[in-house]
């Protein structure tokens, strides 16, 4: 039987034609972060000077002013976040890891019987649109004490955090073999000392690597700051008074009608998108390149 | 030994902590949801009517809003991604494709305020001055292109979603296709198949039914976007065939009328918005997640 050569020549170029549209694709995948980057220095570059990162907002008209407020602000609540939200999330994780086992063959003393349910509560409260956060820490902070405040948004913000770090955290613990733990129980440590100083030890740097990227991820976060830390044009760090943050100025800026305000916003994302991927990168190309990283 | 005690216990509180706080969440939700949705009853899915001067609270366009543009983004993403994850396991170089790879987790770290601002500024414009009078001039007749080309709207807010929910889509599929055997490749190009039909018939026949696991999982991501597509998709709350015409999604009217409403029905239907959104966004991630796991046992 003989195939017509034609027929041969036409799936070949289909293949090509084929493989010529994937690449295609692959291009228009990247493209946008080219476009974005292109823009934020071409426009914001230009807004980046001393004063932009010491000065507040100045009212509508006048000339210069900053963001200094609003990275002040950022930085306070990415803290207060993180020192909430990392032993938390910690702690769930090593508790998932090292009490939770997931099928029945881990070691006598390893299934706890809420590991399941707060593995599940953890996944849904990752999988929550980061709005809804704001929304919930709206009903139970800001209504009883009538006003927006710095701390109810770093709240919000540590709910965002908790799952992140829980979730990797369990993750990069379990991939620690077992024998390691028998080792150091076998020469009569108790156990929480080598949960503590084998396991969690061992496995630090990718711990570290994605604490850093959760926070960075909160850096980012505005839509719960909307109803919780509310914003605030000048210096402020009471921990009970509206505060203004980096993501929710550069809404601010962007969403008014003023040229030189949209100047600010761009420098401003700028200055937020290079510290997002350089702790990105730094911690991509170091400490996390061998591990898998979760998508869900 | 006591240490040990001591140790669980601590670790039993965090764990707790955790519990609490999501039963919270949905209780918290649901009170606060209850006063509207018991005044509105189901008219309050069904209207599309949203107008707290009038006491009337519909959320009708805004859950037309959120399906469309979610939808718009992934008939736009599944192909560009899925294509990428191919080209990261099946044509490139393993170092070009560790790079590309790269560049595509930087774009999925930007901030959703940037996307935002980028699509305002940059993409808007384009689509006003360009991309739509060239649709609206030519496909006119179809519903999708009819009316003034706004720029701000409905297909701006479907492109945003589309390029953030691009790396998570890539990532997932790139997964599903690493799975799929070597041996299964080699067979079909062994068989005589071109490189192209080796890839359809060996890897995406085979990754099929993971794919739409992902592609849900992708859905459920854009239903939630909240800072970028209020700042592209107009804010209006109105159910128009167009993709030029400004709309409103769920989350969208959350960011935008909460810290400023003071009325009670009004907080309480914000309040109702966001149960809904909590419910749909949880169920499909649920469901996804279920589907993946038992595909995986089969």
């Amino acid at each position: 039987m003989k195939v017509s050569p034609w027929f041969d020549r036409w799936r070949k170029w289909k293949s090509r034609a084929a493989l010529l549209l994937l690449v295609g694709g692959c291009g228009l995948a990247v493209l946008p972060l080219f476009a974005i980057l292109l823009h934020l220095i071409r426009q914001g570059a230009s807004a980046l000077d001393w004063a932009f990162f010491t000065q507040a907002q100045k009212p509508v008209g006048e000339l210069g002013g900053g963001m200094g407020h609003a990275i002040l602000g950022t930085l306070a609540q990415v803290g207060l976040a993180s020192l909430l939200g990392i032993p938390l999330g910690l702690a769930c994780g090593i508790y998932l890891s090292e009490f939770g086992a997931r099928e029945r063959q881990g070691a006598p003393g390893t299934r706890e019987r809420f590991a399941s349910p707060v593995r599940f509560a953890l996944e849904l409260l990752a999988s929550t649109p980061s709005i809804l956060v704001g929304v919930f820490v709206y009903g139970v902070i800001v209504v009883p004490m009538k006003k927006f405040s710095l701390m109810s948004g770093a709240l919000a913000l540590m709910l965002i955090l908790l799952p992140l770090v829980a979730r990797t955290s369990e993750e990069l613990l379990r991939l620690i073999p077992q024998h390691l733990r028998e080792a150091g129980l076998a020469l009569g440590l108790p156990r929480w000392k080598v949960i503590l100083s084998v396991v969690l030890r061992s496995a630090w740097p990718g711990v570290w690597a994605a604490i850093l990227l959760a926070m960075a991820r909160i850096a980012g976060e505005t839509a719960p700051l909307v109803l919780t830390s509310f914003g605030n044009p000048s210096f402020s760090h009471a921990w009970d008074q509206p505060s203004a943050s980096l993501p929710l100025q550069i809404y601010t800026y962007a969403i008014s009608p003023f040229e030189e305000w949209h100047r600010m916003a761009w420098a401003g994302a700028l200055t937020l998108v290079l510290t997002v991927l350089v702790l990105n990168a730094i911690t991509r190309i170091s400490g996390g390149s061998h591990e898998r990283r979760r998508h869900d | 030994m006591k240490g040990d005690r001591i140790f669980l216990q601590i670790l039993r509180g965090a764990a707790l902590v955790s519990l609490l706080i999501l039963a919270g969440f949905f209780l918290q939700l649901f009170s606060s949801a209850w006063p509207a949705l018991k005044a509105s009853g189901i008219s309050f899915f069904t209207s599309t009517n949203w107008d707290p001067n009038q006491q009337a609270f519909g959320a009708g366009a805004f859950i037309y809003g959120t399906v469309v543009s979610s939808l718009l983004a992934l008939v736009i993403a599944v192909p560009i991604s899925v294509a990428t994850a191919l080209c990261l396991t099946d044509l490139f170089a393993s170092r070009v494709a560790a790079m590309i790879s790269f560049l595509v987790e930087m774009l999925a770290a930007i901030p959703s305020v940037v996307f935002g601002l980028w699509g305002v500024f940059v993409l808007s414009p384009l689509l006003r001055s360009t991309i739509q009078p060239f649709l609206a001039e030519r496909f006119s007749w179809i519903p999708l292109f009819s009316g003034p080309p706004l720029g701000i709207g409905m297909m701006s807010a479907g492109i945003i979603l589309a390029i953030m929910i691009t790396p998570t889509l890539t990532a997932l599929s790139r997964e599903l296709f690493l799975a799929i055997p070597t041996l299964q490749r080699e067979a079909a190009l062994a068989l005589g198949a071109t490189r192209w039909e080796a890839i359809r018939v060996a890897v995406l026949k085979s990754a099929t039914s993971g794919l739409w696991g992902a592609v849900v999982l992708a859905w459920g991501r854009a239903l939630g976007e909240t800072m970028a597509v209020t700042m592209v998709i107009g804010n209006r709350a109105q159910v128009s065939p167009s993709l030029f015409a400004p709309a409103q999604t769920l989350a969208a009217v959350l960011a935008n009328e909460y810290a400023e409403a003071t009325d009670d029905l009004h907080l309480s239907a914000l309040a109702a918005v966001g149960f809904t959104l909590l419910l749909v966004s949880t169920l499909i991630h649920w469901g996804a997640k279920t589907w993946i796991k038992r595909r995986a046992q089969t």
